[in-house]
């Protein structure tokens, strides 16, 4: 098992917000949008270097979307800013018709996303959005893991033709991957190699699968752990090469159980080379207040959640 | 003057005849509204418009336009194929199998003038003010024009976006709504009132000016009043009065023939009043 460590927390969040400011500098095309949420999108380095390019919008989601699309004609790249659950559900139809079907090249950067949100309760805590923005063809879907990741995610969006959906969160989470690191939209991320149980994690989920790794090793099961931060386009390739090594797979996400990161891969599992499968997801229910690491525990999204998953999908074999 | 009347009212009248023509071969589609509106689009694109029929969809320094309430495809279609953009005969693929003229106008099909997609009502309003948007940090001074329907004044987000370009000041717009007063389940008063539009838009910032629809020279009248009152930092709205069905006399004034295709003897009736002026598809 690969040794992971970290020196400091951060929000995914603000990884977004780093990394809309240095996108901006480097393509003066990026402008941004935001509904209200400034402070919540730390958005304000942006906005401080950039106001010219930068667009209050109010409590108007619809039309936030709906604007940014018509930016697009004349070669601007919006980013458009607010919580996952105002990113997603509230503005599906206008994101269907304007964005997606429309191939306006529009970033839709949705913030606060799961159960990690935390004592909002459940009325923030969107669960579906990765399934919502998955259905829709074209729409490429994101989640990256840490600070690290998100922030280049964001720079790297800019450069794909074509509208993204991508999600990040609110808590503090431990910061473990390289501030460097060179972002493939599509590409897993190989985090350890195993060859007991595939486990498949997205998003804050990915350091819980990690934790789980030196657990499982402790009890002498050799985890394979990749992190899909890049849910649409799906990396199939990486998955169909670990199962056929491991002959199961855990996935592990903040999101509902139906529509989520599982299914995709439950959908490649199907149709290559079909091995049992356990999920780590929330079971089709909506969240509650709470903190968000109580949250976790309650809703079955810890890494002792993905150890027992892991031991029962061995048992399938 | 009179001379550019006449020509324009002459294609105005092979439009009508296509849009009935078009309804008329798939046995569905929109006629009452795109029969209403057919002066407007005509003088916007022969008369008004600084536009390239070589289309490109970042339409830089030229004018733009939006249809928001994309069901009146068949005059959006046809004004586009008359204006150059592509050929007339795929009129006649219109809402048929593997065909760019989808029912509802699509950017997915790589249809000519096409720059959005549209038919879910009240999203052309936001686009419209992102594209005007666009062109002032571009440095483009060109107009971004946009139609909207009454009835689609119900949905909230175009009330989103009225709000907002007032107090971004997007005064390189000019919206129309076409103010017919009917709607699928029947007049706009019995089915949800819209009460005093232009004191509604004033109230909402913008610039209000009215005008009728169904009178070419009052159409080439009303844009021109319109862009006098751009760049004075208030968005601008055309209130056009029309009949819904204009020109064809047992559709007009009615919501009966928002969605409704003509049977053959209708479609003769309807031909029989419409002069063909620039040869039919």
């Amino acid at each position: 098992m690969k040794k992971y460590t970290f020196t400091e927390k951060k929000d995914t969040r603000s990884g977004f917000g780093a990394g809309l400011a240095e996108v901006g500098r480097k393509n003066e095309n990026v402008v941004a949008l935001c509904a209200d949420l400034i402070g919540s999108l730390k958005m304000d380095a942006f906005i401080k270097e950039f106001p010219e390019r930068f667009y209050q919008v109010g409590i108007a989601e619809a039309n936030m979307m709906g604007l940014a699309a018509g930016m697009t004609i004349g070669g601007k790249i919006p980013y458009t800013g607010t919580f996952a659950n105002f990113s997603t559900g509230r503005v599906y139809d206008q994101i269907r018709q304007s964005i997606a079907y429309s191939g306006k090249n529009v970033k839709i950067c949705a913030s606060h996303a799961g159960l990690t949100l935390g004592e909002d309760g459940a009325t923030h805590q969107i669960l579906e959005d990765l399934g919502l923005m998955k259905m829709l063809p074209g729409m490429t879907v994101i989640n990256p893991c840490d600070y690290n990741q998100t922030k280049a995610a964001t720079i790297a969006i800019a450069e794909h033709d074509g509208p993204v959906y991508l999600r990040f969160g609110r808590p503090v989470v431990p910061v473990f991957t390289d501030p460097d690191q060179k972002f493939e939209i599509g590409k897993a991320w190989m985090v350890n190699e195993g060859k007991d149980v595939s486990i498949i994690a997205t998003g804050h989920l990915v350091w819980e699968a990690i934790q789980a790794g030196e657990q499982l090793a402790e009890l002498g099961i050799d985890a394979e752990i990749i992190n899909i931060h890049t849910i649409k386009p799906l990396d199939e390739e990486a998955i169909i090469n670990s199962i056929k090594k491991t002959g199961c797979v855990v996935t592990a996400e903040e999101h509902n159980r139906l529509g989520g990161l599982g299914d995709s891969v439950a959908q490649v599992l199907v149709k290559n080379h079909p091995v049992p499968q356990e999920y780590v997801a929330v079971d089709d229910s909506f969240g509650e207040s709470g903190k968000p690491a109580e949250l976790m525990e309650k809703y079955g999204l810890s890494s002792n959640d993905i150890v027992k998953a892991a031991q029962k999908v061995i048992k399938r074999k | 003057m009179s001379a550019e009347i006449d020509k324009l009212e002459s294609i105005a009248s092979q439009i009508r005849r296509d849009v009935v023509r078009m309804v008329h071969a798939c046995n569905s589609g929109h006629p009452g509204g795109s029969l209403g509106c057919t002066d407007y689009f005509t003088a916007l694109y022969f008369h008004v418009l600084d536009h390239d029929m070589n289309f490109n969809m970042d339409g830089k320094n030229e004018d733009l336009f939006f249809l928001s309430q994309g069901h009146i495809s068949p005059v959006f279609y046809s004004t586009l194929a008359r204006a150059g953009y592509f050929d007339i005969s795929e009129l006649r693929t219109f809402r048929k199998i593997n065909s760019r003229l989808q029912g509802h106008p699509t950017t997915h099909e790589d249809l000519p003038g096409i720059r959005v997609a549209s038919g879910s009502l009240g999203q052309g309003l936001s686009v419209a003010v992102g594209a005007a948007q666009t062109k002032k940090l571009n440095g483009d001074k060109h107009h971004v024009y946009v139609l909207m329907g009454d009835g689609e004044l119900q949905e909230g987000q175009v009330w989103e976006a009225a709000m907002y370009a007032a107090h971004h000041k997007v005064d390189n717009l000019i919206a129309t709504i076409d103010f017919n007063g009917q709607q699928i389940d029947g007049p706009t008063e019995t089915v949800m009132s819209l009460g005093d539009l232009k004191a509604k838009w004033e109230a909402f910032g913008w610039d209000v000016i009215e005008m009728n629809g169904n009178q070419m020279i009052d159409v080439i009248r009303g844009f021109e009043l319109a862009k006098i009152k751009t760049n004075k930092s208030k968005p601008v709205m055309i209130l056009m009065h029309t009949d819904m069905g204009y020109g064809v006399d047992y559709m007009m004034g009615t919501h009966k023939w928002h969605g409704v295709a003509p049977n053959d003897e209708q479609l003769q009736l309807a031909l029989d009043q419409l002069e063909e002026t620039l040869g039919d598809y």
